[in-house]
């Protein structure tokens, strides 16, 4: 096997890693012994590349700026709220939305693997798995949120959230000050994956 | 087990490096990987755990060495071996072996959207009430078992508090060893900082995870 993270490029001709070729052979063999429906791999790809994505929790925190009633109902049962936006899978992804205010800031890892809350996210980016995250979100938190840029102010808490069973975390950002005439759309614009797993503030426009 | 994968707290790996714009998959063969993963867990010859276990299995070093779609291309050929799907020497060339039968997929392109959305509910009815409520104080187990478990080694042996009750949700420690999904109650559990790493640990800050109660004792 390869160690290859990526194909290389040269001038525009594509050469396969040993890895690429490794899953080339594999995919071959499945479709050949029927285990696997070729087409069904491409529309699963699509859907992670183009339908499933931080766009669908940016709706989720916007909804919760602009909608009282609705955040109450998100901190209460995440499922049953994102399920209302009918995001995929949400319903039943177990979800819990964990809200930062004036004196609590939440950041979410998983130590042990990578899960993630892929109905309102995504699939996690590589940092998120990085051995680096893994291990220094739990006991050095505010040294990783430096990694990103952030410093916290002073009186601010800092919870993390592993994930070791199937709850997945939704962090609800501070909505910035100076936002109060935007509507939802353009809130929406404003939320950043990142500030969804907690390592980012959303900045104001 | 204790292995490289229980990475809570350890030390040497550097800073966290994000990367601008990034792709969903770095290379077209990643998504392949995440695919087939997808599709041939639909044969179900394997569960959730089982799969994480089988990432955990993987030798250390390979682990550590591996990216993340590497070990889920290595875990996924041991599984399929494991399960009898494929055979060594149909791996090794890459072709059926003569007479083999040609099985029918089971997920088909016009499925995709429903088995995405599909991740079933691990929450489970089951008789009896949760031993422990909001606000107790409980005790992590120090137990090793050497196969797959959720509870990190980080918090074995610490004191922590009950914040949630999830109800009872199916057991990672027996599901992964196809020994049943044993539902056990699950909790939100939340350590002080100071608790897990001492005075490395900041005073204001806490650390929450979700263990079932096999884990905890009372405190």
């Amino acid at each position: 096997m390869s160690g290859d993270h990526h194909d290389h490029d040269h001038a525009g001709q594509e050469v396969p890693s040993a890895t690429a070729l490794r899953v080339k052979a594999l995919e071959s063999l499945l479709v050949e012994k029927g285990l696997v429906d070729p087409a069904a791999m491409d529309a699963i790809i699509d859907a992670y590349e183009t339908r499933i994505g931080p766009r669908n929790g940016a709706r989720v925190v916007a909804r919760a700026w602009t909608d009282p009633a609705y955040k109450t109902r998100l901190l209460a049962d995440a499922s049953a709220a994102i399920a209302e936006l009918g995001f995929l899978g949400s319903e039943r992804a177990h979800m819990v939305a964990v809200e930062n205010t004036a004196t609590v800031h939440n950041l979410v890892v998983c130590t042990l693997c990578s899960c993630y809350p892929w109905p309102v996210l995504g699939l996690p980016p590589v940092w998120y798995k990085s051995s680096a995250y893994r291990s220094r979100a739990v006991i050095d938190p505010r040294g990783v949120l430096r990694d990103f840029g952030v410093t916290l102010n002073e009186g601010v808490s800092v919870r993390v959230w592993d994930s070791t069973a199937e709850l997945r975390y939704l962090v609800v950002p501070q909505r910035p000050a100076g936002t109060e005439a935007m509507n939802e759309d353009a809130l929406a614009l404003l939320v950043t994956r990142d500030s969804m797993v907690g390592v980012a503030l959303v900045a104001a426009p | 087990m204790n292995g490289v994968h229980d990475m809570g707290g350890m030390h040497g790996f550097g800073p966290v490096l994000p990367e601008a714009n990034e792709p969903v998959f770095h290379a077209a063969w990643e998504g392949r990987v995440r695919a087939l993963s997808v599709l041939m867990g639909a044969w179900r010859l394997w569960n959730i755990d089982a799969g994480r276990h089988s990432i955990e299995r993987l030798p250390p070093a390979d682990y550590l060495r591996m990216s993340y779609f590497e070990k889920w291309l290595e875990a996924l050929v041991n599984r399929l071996l494991a399960a009898g799907l494929v055979t060594p020497e149909e791996l090794a060339s890459g072709r059926k072996a003569d007479g083999a039968a040609v099985a029918s997929p089971p997920v088909t392109a016009d499925m995709v959207t429903d088995i995405i959305a599909a991740r079933g509910s691990y929450r489970r009815d089951v008789p009896g009430k949760p031993r422990f409520a909001a606000g107790d104080r409980i005790r992590a187990k120090n137990i090793h078992p050497e196969g797959h478990t959720r509870l990190p080694r980080y918090v074995r042996g610490r004191l922590g508090v009950i914040e949630r009750d999830h109800g009872a949700h199916v057991f990672p420690d027996s599901n992964a060893r196809f020994a049943g999904e044993a539902p056990r109650f699950l909790y939100t559990v939340r350590f002080t900082a100071r608790e897990l790493w001492g005075n490395a640990g900041n005073a204001a800050d806490a650390v929450s995870l979700d263990l079932w109660e096999d884990y905890l004792d009372p405190a």
